[in-house]
């Protein structure tokens, strides 16, 4: 399906990136917002809400983010493509719902322009130190997708991917950005709407006397029905039958768990996305995203003109986390260099990868408040390639 | 044109990061070149110390702050004392005559613009930041002249648009009249030679 030309602000733009963020949400389809401010997200909900005027859409300052991610989860089962906007404080307190939308299968769009932390941190000055609490935030077993852009134009890109995913698996889609990206003002390219494409909701057919909620058919997600079209069912954060009745047992919970899991982990190849330059023959491979990967390619070229092979690999999709391509590169590499803007959150998940082949995985940290010296990764490169 | 660095200062309120816009969006958008703007997201309340950057180039900018200016765009005093130490030793400034009173540094070459007064005589102060765009534009040539008023016209509140490029070209003309000869572009020793002493 096309996107609708109403959300769609076609041409070539000078934008940031929370801009662009809400520019991509809108040309997705969201037509929900539910937030509380907070710095350096709120410009993604000033452009928002100025903008969901003309295409019908709904912005709500929420009381706060439990109610904002509440009130997300609710307006996804209307059908509406639906999101909130936060920064890391915000996260924490989103947490408890992000789970609850995974447990109902809700899809929805979470945005986390990462500042500096722990706690209230840095509010004007980037971090990237929210990486696993994307993926383990909220309490028990379930999968999440997120992914991280470089730019403001991949930023819009990615927010299109988001409201996709979301649908196509009826999970929470995470978008990992950061203060530098979110803040950064560059040129962004806003295609026609009809060369969008866009998935939307599919409805069940299933009339509603014999419509069962979560019942899959071997298919990887339940067929979705929205509230208010005259189908009486229930769902819940509890664990659940396919009926969406609280059932209580060891039987429904290994039924009900793996199949959130599943969903995700036995597609990572078709959800996973990477930018790969250079990766044959080298010797150490650089993996990293967000602002930091940009940052990392300074120091990569750094490194090459000193003779070292060096090859690239940049998440565009963190989670799932890309276990076999990274495995695959182990084989063939003495060892990886990971630099974050953080004490170590995803060069854990590359450790996990590269240990059986013996390579190493190489930290390059950063406490938050700027990015990386591209030379101080150039050093971590020489190091790791003797 | 390789990696250029510009900052712009001035005090809250006199545009300094719709100016860092502007040229932003004149190369990247209407040059066809790559810009990355940023700016200071500080406690700065209207009044107090206020700066944008932008690293523009030809190629695609990967590293998006700026450490050494080659251009240093100053429309306050406080801005240029905080950030004068920065600008590179062959760099260019670019300054408010009236608000700015620069020390001259061997190497750097500074050009001077009344771009309040201008503004004034066009009947709209708060238009000085796009006389000094149009200055700007005339010492630096960094863009097209046509680029940078297409930025300009793009990016001032609809119907503001001809005050705006009037303000703009009454800032290019005065770097013509003022520095005919000495444009760095050209002519490297005339420009060095008009430096900050000829404006003492």
């Amino acid at each position: 399906m096309k996107a609708d030309p109403a959300g769609v602000l076609t041409g070539v733009h000078y934008l940031d990136g929370d801009f662009a963020c809400g520019e991509g949400a809108m040309a997705a389809g969201c037509r929900f917002v539910a937030g509380y401010p907070i710095t350096p997200s709120t410009e993604v909900v000033e452009r928002i809400s100025r903008r969901f005027p003309l295409m019908g859409g709904t912005f709500i300052q929420m009381e706060d983010e439990l109610g904002s991610m509440a009130a997300v989860v609710g307006a996804s089962w209307t059908g509406t493509k639906s999101m909130t906007v936060t920064s890391g404080p915000g996260f924490s307190l989103m947490m408890e719902n992000i789970g609850l939308a995974a447990m109902m299968e809700t899809p929805c769009v979470v945005v986390n322009v990462q500042r500096g932390g722990p706690s209230t941190g840095l509010p004007t000055m980037v971090g990237q130190a929210d990486m696993m609490q994307a993926r383990w935030g909220s309490h028990g077993d379930y999968e999440v997708i997120a992914l991280s852009p470089q730019s403001p134009q991949e930023t819009f890109d990615l927010m299109i991917n988001a409201f996709n995913l979301a649908e196509v698996y009826r999970v929470p889609v995470l978008v990992m950005m950061d203060e530098c990206v979110g803040h950064m003002t560059e040129k962004v390219v806003i295609p026609p709407a009809e060369e969008i494409e866009i998935v939307p909701r599919t409805l069940t057919g299933q009339p509603p006397e014999s419509y069962l909620p979560y019942k899959v058919d071997g298919k990887p997600v339940p067929e979705f029905a929205r509230a208010g079209d005259g189908y009486r069912f229930h769902t819940t954060g509890l664990t659940h039958d396919e009926r969406g009745y609280p059932v209580m047992s060891k039987e429904c919970q290994e039924k009900c768990v793996s199949r959130l899991l599943d969903k995700v982990r036995r597609n990572v190849d078709n959800i996973v996305r990477l930018e790969e330059r250079e990766v044959d023959g080298a010797d150490v491979v650089v993996v990293a995203y967000g602002i930091t990967a940009r940052v990392a390619r300074i120091g990569v070229e750094l490194a090459k003109l000193q003779g070292a092979k060096v090859g690239f690999i940049r998440l565009i999709t963190v989670w799932p986390f890309p276990d076999r391509r990274i495995r695959a590169v182990a084989e063939k590499v003495r060892a990886f260099v990971v630099p974050e803007i953080n004490y170590g959150q995803m060069v854990l998940e590359v450790e996990r990868c590269a240990a059986k082949a013996g390579a190493d995985a190489v930290l390059v940290p950063h406490p938050g408040g700027g990015v990386h010296d591209p030379k101080r990764i150039c050093e971590a490169i020489l190091g790791a390639a003797k | 044109m390789s990696r250029t660095e510009i900052r712009i200062t001035g005090f809250g309120g006199q545009g300094v990061v719709l100016s860092g816009f502007i040229i932003g969006r004149a190369v990247a958008v209407h040059a066809g070149k790559h810009a990355t703007m940023m700016q200071s997201f500080g406690p700065e309340a209207r009044g107090s110390a206020c700066s944008a950057t932008v690293a523009a180039s030809d190629e695609e900018v990967l590293f998006p702050y700026i450490e050494r200016p080659d251009i240093f765009v100053a429309m306050s005093a406080d801005g240029y004392e905080t950030y004068r130490d920065d600008l590179k030793e062959d760099g260019i400034l670019i300054y408010e005559r009236d608000l700015v009173h620069p020390v001259s540094k061997e190497g750097q070459r500074a050009f001077g613009v009344p771009s309040t007064r201008i503004a004034e005589s066009l009947g709209r102060s708060i238009v000085q930041n796009i006389v000094m765009l149009g200055f700007f534009a005339a010492v630096t040539g960094i863009v097209p002249r046509e680029a940078m008023r297409d930025a300009v016209r793009a990016s001032v509140p609809a119907g503001t648009e001809e005050l705006n490029l009037k303000a703009f070209d009454a800032g290019y003309a005065y770097f013509e009249q003022e520095y005919k000869g000495a444009n760095p572009r050209e002519e490297e020793e005339t420009a060095a030679a008009a430096g900050p002493a000829a404006h003492a």
